[in-house]
């Protein structure tokens, strides 16, 4: 599996992110500059990872969505190379279109720094495709401003065409997200785009090794 | 030409940060304030000076980037 991370100043989960997939794959992902308009060739996974790309100024993602990485990023995405963005990469991807929806600031005020519960809602993504529908997941999130929104025609879309990756489970919801919403999928099925920290929980160190199927799933597709 | 942003959440888009102050300021007895709702408002001076194509201008940086408009609302102002 080939794969890339992409970097903006102020990013600062890059290193976990290259780790978990690594040991999921055998191979080290290359970490892109943001300043770079092309990405390397052959690409079958970018990754943008959690941070706080340009000091969360103006909204959360938003400078960094507008960087010329992200016109390369939007253009490999259109050629159905898969994107996964982690929380302030979630943010990017809704910033910049790529997924459908806002995050905004946790309904409680609070910055949130925990575990919690991960609903699998749809298991027939490359992401989690080695998980089964309705298993549930501990995970670690990380936020200030992971509210997912969306108008109530989108939410019907993503809903009845089962967009929903992930959910917040058993009353674990810590940010007020609209329907427990943890993670999304575009409508080509490439981009997924979540809150919670999955490379945080994919080894003993971390507490558990949970959420390392998610990372076998990437690795087990891009060989496919 | 000067030129002014203001930028709000959409109505019906629940906005923590103005139920906050809301709250604080009932704490502090201020009595009878509701529906607090906070915003940005970003000032910027455009070297143009047709008002129509500054306003364009600006419009512009709002859909592009200023505004996200899935959940917020902006207005423009220019001149003074």
């Amino acid at each position: 599996m080939k794969s890339a991370v992409i970097l903006f100043p102020g990013i600062n989960r890059e290193n976990d992110m290259a780790r978990a997939l690594k040991m999921a794959s055998g191979k080290t992902p290359e970490m892109i500059w943001h300043t770079e308009t092309e990405l390397p060739r052959g690409l079958d996974l970018i990754v943008i990872p959690g941070g706080f790309s340009y000091g969360d100024y103006l909204r959360c993602g938003a400078i960094a969505a507008r960087s010329p990485v992200m016109r390369a990023v939007a253009g490999a995405a259109g050629r159905g190379v898969k994107v996964l963005g982690v929380c302030n990469g979630f943010q990017i991807l809704t910033e910049t279109g790529l997924l459908p929806g806002a995050l905004m600031r946790n309904a409680g005020l609070r910055f949130v720094c925990e575990t919690v519960e991960l609903s699998v809602e749809n298991a027939a993504t490359f992401f989690t495709s080695t998980v089964k529908k309705g298993d549930v997941l501990p995970c670690p999130v990380a936020h200030h401003d992971g509210n997912y929104f969306a108008g109530a025609e989108t939410i019907k879309r993503l809903e009845g065409e089962g967009r929903v990756v992930f959910r917040y489970a058993n009353g674990t919801n810590p940010n007020g997200s609209i329907n427990d919403i943890a993670g999304i999928i575009n409508e080509a099925g490439n981009v997924i785009g979540m809150m919670p920290h999955p490379e945080d929980r994919v080894e003993a160190l971390h507490g558990g090794a949970e959420c390392a199927p998610l990372f076998h799933s990437i690795a087990g597709e891009a060989v496919a | 030409m000067k030129a002014t942003v203001r930028i709000m959440l959409k109505t019906g888009v629940l906005d923590p940060q103005g139920k906050a102050i809301e709250h604080a300021l009932a704490a502090l007895g201020f009595s009878g304030a509701g529906e607090v709702r906070q915003g940005k408002l970003i000032t910027l001076e455009l070297d143009e000076t047709d008002p129509d194509r500054a306003r364009e201008k600006v419009r512009e940086m709002c859909e592009k980037l200023l505004a996200n408009t899935v959940i917020e609302d902006y207005e423009i102002g220019i001149g003074e």
